[in-house]
């Protein structure tokens, strides 16, 4: 049986490839990205069906599906471009073979519903496939940028590096967090790091062992540890947790930590007799080199 | 007494501690919370998610609003099928820490709400309900 369906729909590829499209661009309006332009949607609407066709040809053999999946995953589009396409063809198909058909018993229905099924199936499959293989590959992708810019160490002036921690602080994170200041300490010749927590979101108790502990490190290779970016929420669940942060300095911001900083490497800011705010002097003429 | 459909997060692995503080910020948010309590209720929860993730084999933490006619807030349930905590008070203690932690947790969390009920059955599991009034 699934032959004879086979060859009514090769050979009437053409009038199946017409009402596909037309409902394909009726759906259009409704669901896809409106930025898409005509001819593209069109084109692109051709090539999937062909790739339909030649699937269902040569008994599931894809050629240049995964050619036509990258090219959609780069434009943007949703894999329900392909889901609703595969469901759309499905119906179409199913409606025209009905229609050629002159005796249509139960048996009939079903032996026909599992012939298109068969076609669909790995059609979706290889681009399901494609399309979770490129996430994949963009997570990884991203984890490993994410890596580069967890523990970022900057060296701001002689004796001073300032690390900045952005974002949600989890066991492998800290571990890094800890090597890189270490690193970061005898590879600058740093007398006082700043660790700013104003991108943390939260600060459990785990964030401020690890902080407490890489602090502690650092004062045991001779230099001293100010944390800064306390925000007044942190600072108030970091009491209630009834964590102790006495044993080194703490600074709401990082322009006090740095004050803080350039008195301890026996530094201090001089005014030049302007008005302007010293700090701000200071710290537009390190933006201006 | 009205309660909102509960929304739970399964925690396995150490990235679903992030999945349960954002949910609980977001019930939080809901329920009326402002800045510093929603930040205390997110460690509260981190430190209970945590301790699901570093002593059990699994376990999920459950939240919902609570809106009586006298006053709005959060509960957060911790269920888990572990070990089960044997001494309470010991656990309770601030410093106690069988993971070489600060032991900070549990204590801190009974300060950071208002409401702290801990039930726990050696080799069944343990059960923690915390709730916070809105002010
Ligand atoms: N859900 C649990 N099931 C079994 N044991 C637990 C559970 N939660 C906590 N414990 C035990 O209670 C101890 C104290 O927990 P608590 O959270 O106060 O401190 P901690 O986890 O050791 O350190 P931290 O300060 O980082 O939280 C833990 O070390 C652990 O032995
Ligand atoms: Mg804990």
């Amino acid at each position: 049986m699934d032959n004879k369906f086979k060859e009514i729909v090769l050979e009437n590829s053409d009038t199946i490839v017409q009402k596909w499209l037309d409902e394909i661009d009726a759906a259009k309006n409704g669901n896809y990205s409106v930025s898409i332009s005509d001819e593209l949607f069109e084109s692109t609407n051709r090539e999937f069906v062909n790739i339909i066709f030649s699937s269902i040809k040569d008994q599931g053999e894809t050629k240049n599906l995964k050619e036509f999946a990258e090219k959609l995953i780069n434009l943007g589009w949703q894999v329900s471009y392909i889901t609703d396409g595969l469901q759309v063809f499905r119906r179409v198909t199913i409606d025209f073979i009905l229609s050629q058909s002159d005796q249509i018993d139960t048996k009939y229905i079903s032996e026909l519903l599992q012939s298109v099924d068969g076609w669909v199936e790995p059609v979706i499959r290889q681009f399901v496939n494609e399309y979770s293989g490129n996430w994949e590959n963009i997570v990884s992708l991203q984890r490993v940028a994410l890596q580069e810019l967890s523990a970022p160490l900057i060296p701001v002036i002689d004796n001073i590096t300032v690390m900045p921690l952005i974002g949600t602080i989890d066991t492998e994170r800290a571990k890094l967090i800890m090597e890189e200041l270490l690193e970061g300490v005898i590879k600058h010749n740093s007398e006082v790091v700043l660790i700013d927590i104003t991108g943390v979101p939260v600060v459990d108790t785990m964030v401020a062992h690890h902080i407490i502990q890489a602090a502690e490190a650092v004062r045991l290779i001779g230099a001293t540890c100010i944390l800064v970016g306390i925000r007044p929420e942190i600072a108030q669940t970091i009491v209630n947790l009834g964590i102790d942060l006495g044993k080194f300095p703490t600074k709401s911001s990082l322009r006090k930590g740095f004050i803080k900083a350039l008195e301890i490497t026996g530094r201090r800011i001089v005014d030049s007799g302007k008005k302007d705010d010293a700090m701000e002097e200071l710290i537009d003429s390190l933006g201006g080199e | 007494m009205t309660m909102d459909l509960q929304s739970c997060v399964t925690i396995e692995k150490e990235w679903d501690i992030v999945k349960a503080r954002q949910l609980g910020r977001e019930v939080a948010q809901k329920a009326g919370f402002g800045t510093v309590d929603q930040a205390r209720i997110a460690t509260a929860i981190s430190e209970l998610a945590r301790n699901i993730y570093l002593y059990t084999d699994g376990g999920k933490l459950c939240f919902e609003i609570i809106d009586n006619v006298e006053q709005k807030g959060i509960s957060m349930l911790s269920v888990d099928n572990g070990p089960g905590i044997e001494d309470i008070s010991q656990v309770m203690e601030d410093g106690y820490s069988t993971s070489g932690g600060l032991g900070a947790g549990l204590p801190g969390v009974k300060r950071l709400v208002d409401q702290f009920d801990i039930q726990s059955e050696k080799g069944k599991g343990t059960e923690i309900r915390a709730v916070k009034w809105v002010r």
